[in-house]
């Protein structure tokens, strides 16, 4: 078994699988980044990334633009991310309880929306799938050119966003503000900082960003089928707790997730009568691992889940 | 004239928290807002630095009538304040809470110059405050300091201090007040929000009094006194009872050589001692954050303590819990009643049996009797409520304070502790509420009596004990000694 | 007129009545909300609303089988969902019922298929190892909320998933049926059967189970002194930690009980409609239980009531989208927005109650 494992053509199919399979976590995990920072738990993106599926498939099948399609989906997600403002920002409704009515929702519509545009097909209606976009010259190192540079656009849209996401988080003053209101909102609303709006931006940032990611699993199989999300949002929360708010962190977080889904999916493929269920279930116990703090103390956002409430 | 505010009047649900106030502000002067807790001096500053809006009435600063609707607003207009409690992040550091209101998208670009900015403002003004630091590692009166050069680094021209020296000590307060000074030498103005009536004299120019949300007068310091401020501030001569020496009894509580930690790990209580008798009153005076809060937190088994023994009727119940505490018929009325001596989600009668060994004995509760029992202490406490089933977020401050002592009262203890039983209440209620501690006394129970409110210490207390850094430093019958005395303990000056 | 009518009210009734009457209310107008809403969706499918919605209620109530199938259904809601109300009142965000239910159908199935006894031994030995391995699951997460302060909705969150793989390797791996073809266990011995209670359905035992113990969480919050030790610890530990409650004590034995009652869930599928483990044997009742307990409020009769409802809206869908070929997911949307409504007016309850305080 192992000697089938330790070749170069699987692992590097294996490392290929695993950044992709991790694109749309991370890609989700990183609003959550932004959302959690806020002040706000969003449960909710399990919910946001499945609507932003449904809202990328419907958009490119009717457009047949992929690009159409992204925008579908990340519009969607961020009106997805409004809701959940409304109910918890201005409503002041219990966060967890909100995100959990949300993926309810969510699940519901899909499928409802699903069978009403395209009707009960023995065939299911397709899109065209994203197409690899090897990057010129460094697509021919060897090993990392094949794990990295031959991936699709959004794959490389991601990664950017990571480095982008954590400069912003960390060097600048938007940055500095939504930590401001995650921590300690009136301490920030006397600096003259409007928590509700930063709230609001960051909540609706993280659903547009949690759509995208759900587009994106729409546009890598290219079809639509109930609750396809299938845990994944829920997933990205606990990369957005893996990597300590942090966007390298998470993204590290999601590229395990990754790692250990696309490993199980070869071993069965494989047909190896090796549990796979174990290294299902691996990515979990490191993430409660790590939320025991066993492998060292860290910082929530001290106001994460405490609605603000201002008396006028 | 700087600032006018003219009529401004603010409802909080029903109650008028300012009454057609004026004040007005001339440049370069302090000015004290002096009044007692809920006089509406809080109220009246937040709706100038815009956090609350006015339901009626002016605001002219720099004779031009403006509309402030959020701080942000304020700032603008080169108004700072300085909470009561501070409005730093912990977990930022000292440069990041300075800039936090006007750092835009990119002001991380021109990050050396707003470094350079604030280190010459820091120089101009004498502070020393390192940049780089966390807040949470610094002392109350460094980030008192921070938040004063925030206001500064906003340009502020007028200044709203609240209640800036209830955390401080007096040499700590001494340095503060040669800070304004400072600043008002360089034409800062300054309001100065105190109950404190020293302060009040030795610092500032003119003195608005407010009680029960209206201003009541405007003088200059220089022609008036302690005295009449007083009066002023409370409307008539104070007229709380003092407590008569009692007979006093056996020991009933005694606490030998006792530490513990707070809530950083820190050593806060270091080898206290004392001995509390029957029918003797223990005031322990003390600028808050000194231990008494952990010190209470002991006895009542709601902390443990790290080393020492305490003894309550010859038993050592050190690190007991709560409830078996409270079974040595031990009462506890918590400084904190909202958040621990009352359920604020619960009725008013399941408030009332909290923690009551009468209903906490069996499997079962009986609702009726708890409704009878609560119905009782309503009738006996005179506590304004439409009910015992509506719930304890619908009571005020001094009613809710009125059930928590009815309920412990009624246990019948041999030994009360009281951290701050009155404050932030109104006279009325203060009154009442000293008078059930003193009719407690006269039945033989011991009392230990916390709070920072001197007067409230000289008036009830048999014996007084300072406490300081976490040590009783001293401790003396009240009869013997003055608010002086004690003040200069308070500050750790033996 | 409206606020004329609140005003009216509010100073003509006393107060509790008036409470009770503003929730009333909220509720009505969240379901008339809801079900607005969803007339919208439903006419922008092309279809009559009024038809969709007789569709679902004759679908629902239109045979005694298909009354029966509702209580089959809610059975595991009813369970799951009263466990999640006690932890929520206890201060414990449990989302883990998912998986408490996974680990109780595991326990139940692993007695079931190794021992044969007869029923009398054998059916409380499946409801208390079922009860045990939802309590014992759900103090895992709680253990490290309790003791070490650790946030416990994604804890739970996780623990959903590994209780979900570990029963997929159960079913495929080494309890998986040696002659059948599907991954999924052996039978269980007749003896660890729940009776069918009415001939020639699916309606078992479990039901009455999940009243009785609907009435005794009533009875417990309603009567005991550990109802309120619960309540208060969930409403402040503090203050109840100052009224001499065992904080610590408390919440491990809600959490036990909470993760028991879930675990009871997954007994009742198991040995009630499958007799036996396959894979996704509860298909989100952890989750819509959720949503049952918010909608009732955390109330355990009120649990009965919305467990019912929520079922039945399940069974009346089949038949409705067989009829009018509308979507049977329509009724997923409309129970997500009547709780959406009442979760979104809870502000305007305190609003109003407030104002009624204050006068």
């Amino acid at each position: 078994m192992l000697d089938e494992i330790l070749t170069a053509t699987f692992i590097t199919g294996l490392l290929a699988a695993a950044v992709r399979m991790a694109t749309p976590i991370l890609l989700t995990a990183l609003g959550e980044i932004y959302t959690e920072l806020s002040g706000i738990l969003n449960i909710g993106i399990e919910g946001t990334m499945l609507a932003g599926c449904l809202a990328g498939f419907i958009g490119t099948y009717y457009t047949g633009s992929i690009f159409c399609g992204i925008l579908w989906g990340i519009i969607t997600g961020g009106l997805m991310g409004l809701i959940m403002g409304i109910l918890s920002i201005t409503l002041q409704a219990n966060q967890v309880a909100c995100g959990i009515i949300l993926n309810l929702l969510s699940l519901g519509m899909t499928s409802f929306i699903f069978r009403v545009v395209f009707g009960v097909t023995i065939l299911p209606p397709n899109i065209k799938t994203l197409t690899p976009l090897p990057l010129p010259i460094i697509n021919k190192i060897p090993f990392v050119g094949q794990i990295l540079f031959q991936q699709n656009l959004m794959v490389y849209i991601t990664f950017l966003l990571v480095l982008l996401s954590s400069f912003l988080i960390f060097k600048t003053g938007w940055g500095l503000k939504i930590r401001a209101v995650g921590e300690y909102p009136l301490a920030a609303d006397t600096m003259g900082i409007n928590v509700y709006n930063i709230r609001y931006i960051c909540v609706i940032a993280g659903g547009m960003l949690a759509g995208m990611g759900g587009t994106f699993l729409a546009m890598d199989l290219g079809m639509f089928v109930d609750n396809m999300i299938a845990g994944r949002g829920f997933i990205a929360l606990a990369s957005v707790i893996f990597g300590r708010w942090k966007p390298h962190g998470v993204m590290a977080g999601a590229l395990i997730f990754g790692l250990a889904d696309a490993f199980q999916l070869r071993l069965q493929a494989l047909g190896y009568n090796f549990p796979h269920e174990v290294l299902l279930m691996l990515p979990y116990v490191l993430t409660i691992i790590i939320l025991t703090g066993i492998l060292g103390k860290s910082h929530a956002p001290a106001a994460l889940t405490q609605p603000y409430i201002k008396e006028k | 004239m700087l600032l006018e505010m003219k009529n401004i009047t603010k409802h909080f649900s029903g109650i008028k928290a300012n009454d057609g106030i004026d004040l007005c502000l001339r440049k370069g002067e302090i000015h004290s807002l002096l009044g007692e807790n809920g006089a509406g001096k809080t109220t009246l500053m937040n709706i100038l630095y815009g956090l609350y809006e006015p339901d009626q009435g002016e605001i002219y600063f720099k004779e031009k009538p403006v509309k402030i609707k959020s701080p942000k607003e304020a700032i603008k207009l080169g108004i700072g304040m300085v909470h009561q409690h501070f409005m730093l992040i912990p977990a930022f550091s000292v440069l990041e809470n300075i800039v936090l209101g006007s750092c835009s998208f990119l002001s991380f670009l021109k990050l050396k110059e707003i470094r350079k900015k604030i280190q010459d403002m820091i120089n101009i003004y004498g502070f020393e405050v390192e940049l780089d630091v966390p807040v949470w590692q610094l002392s109350v009166g460094e980030q008192q300091r921070i938040e004063i050069l925030k206001t500064l680094y906003y340009g502020a021209q007028l200044l709203i201090l609240d209640e800036p020296t209830a955390v401080l000590t007096p040499k700590e307060t001494e340095d503060f007040f040669l800070i304004i000074k400072s600043l008002v030498h360089k034409g800062h103005s300054i309001i100065f929000i105190t109950h404190k009536l020293k302060e009040v004299m030795s610092i500032s120019h003119r003195v608005t009094v407010l009680r029960g949300g209206k201003k009541i007068e405007t003088i200059y310091t220089s022609k008036t006194n302690e005295f009449e401020l007083a009066r002023l501030m409370v409307g008539r001569g104070i007229t709380l009872e003092s407590k008569k020496p009692s007979s006093i009894g056996n020991t009933v509580i005694e606490v030998k050589n006792l530490y513990a930690l707070d809530d950083r790990n820190l050593n806060i209580l270091k080898d206290i001692n004392l001995k509390i008798r029957e029918g003797e009153i223990f005031g322990i005076a003390g600028v808050d954050g000194n231990g008494q809060k952990e010190l209470a937190e002991v006895i009542t088994g709601m902390r443990k303590a790290t080393g020492g023994k305490i003894i309550i009727n010859n038993l050592n119940v050190t690190n007991l819990n709560p409830g078996e505490i409270s079974m040595k018929r031990v009462a506890h009325i918590p400084e904190d009643r909202k958040n621990t001596g009352a359920i604020m989600n619960f009725t008013i009668g399941e408030n009332a049996i909290l923690g009551h060994p009468d209903f906490f004995k069996d499997f079962f509760l009986n609702y009726t009797k708890v409704k009878e029992f609560s119905d009782s202490l309503i009738k006996n406490y005179a506590i304004k409520t439409a009910g015992s089933n509506s719930p304890a977020w619908s009571l005020s401050g001094g009613n809710l304070q009125k059930l928590i002592i009815g309920r412990e009262l009624s246990e019948k203890p041999l030994f009360i502790v009281a951290v701050h039983p009155t404050r932030g209440l109104d006279l009325g209620a203060i009154e009442y509420i000293h008078k059930m501690l003193i009719k407690e006394c006269e039945k033989g129970v011991a009392i230990l009596l916390i709070s920072t409110d001197l007067n409230e210490i000289l008036m009830l207390s048999d014996t007084v004990g300072v406490i300081y850094k976490g040590q009783i430093i001293d401790q003396f019958p009240a009869k013997e000694t003055s608010v002086e005395r004690i003040g200069l303990l308070m500050a750790g000056v033996m | 007129m409206f606020k004329n009518l609140i005003k009216k009210l509010s100073t003509e009734f006393d107060k509790n009545k008036y409470f009770i009457f503003i929730k009333l209310c909220i509720v009505i107008m969240a379901f008339l909300i809801a079900f607005l809403l969803t007339s919208i969706c439903i006419t922008a499918a092309g279809a009559n609303p009024f038809e969709v919605f007789i569709s679902i209620i004759k679908g629902a109530f239109g045979s005694p089988e298909r009354m029966t199938e509702i209580l089959v259904k809610a059975t595991p809601l009813i369970f799951a969902g009263l466990g999640i109300a006690i932890a929520f009142k206890g201060g414990f965000w449990n989302i883990g019922a998912e998986g408490q239910i996974y680990l109780g159908a595991i326990a139940a199935t692993i007695v079931g298929v190794k021992i044969n006894l007869s029923p009398f031994i054998l059916i409380p030995a499946v409801i208390i190892s079922g009860f045990l391995a939802g309590g014992l699951w759900a103090l895992i997460p709680g253990l490290l909320k309790v003791r070490f302060g650790i946030n416990e909705i994604i804890l739970t969150m996780m623990m959903n998933y590994i209780a979900i793989h570990t029963a997929s390797y159960i079913s495929h791996g080494p309890f998986r049926d040696p002659d059948g073809s599907l991954p999924q266990t052996a039978e269980l011995f007749k003896g660890a059967c729940l009776p069918v209670i009415i001939n020639k359905t699916r309606l078992h035992a479990g039901i009455l189970l999940a009243i009785f113990l609907c009435l005794l969480c009533y009875l417990i919050f309603k009567k005991t002194l550990l109802g309120y030790k619960i309540k208060a610890v969930g409403a402040n530990p503090r203050s109840a930690f100052y009224g001499g409650i065992n904080v610590f004590n408390t919440m491990i034995i809600t959490i036990f009980i909470s993760g028991g009652l879930a675990g009871l869930a997954g007994m009742g599928e198991v040995c009630g409609i499958h007799y036996r483990l396959l894979d996704g044997i509860s298909p989100g009742y952890g989750y819509t239980a959720i949503v049952v307990a918010l909608l009732a409020r955390l109330h355990a009769l009120w649990i009965l009531l919305a467990a019912v409802l929520f079922a039945s809206l399940d069974i009346g869908a089949g038949f409705m989208q067989r009829t009018t070929g509308i979507p049977s997911s329509i009724v997923c949307i409309i129970e997500a927005l009547i709780v959406i409504c009442i979760l979104g007016s809870e502000i305007l309850e305190r609003k109003l109650m407030r104002k009624k305080v204050e006068k």
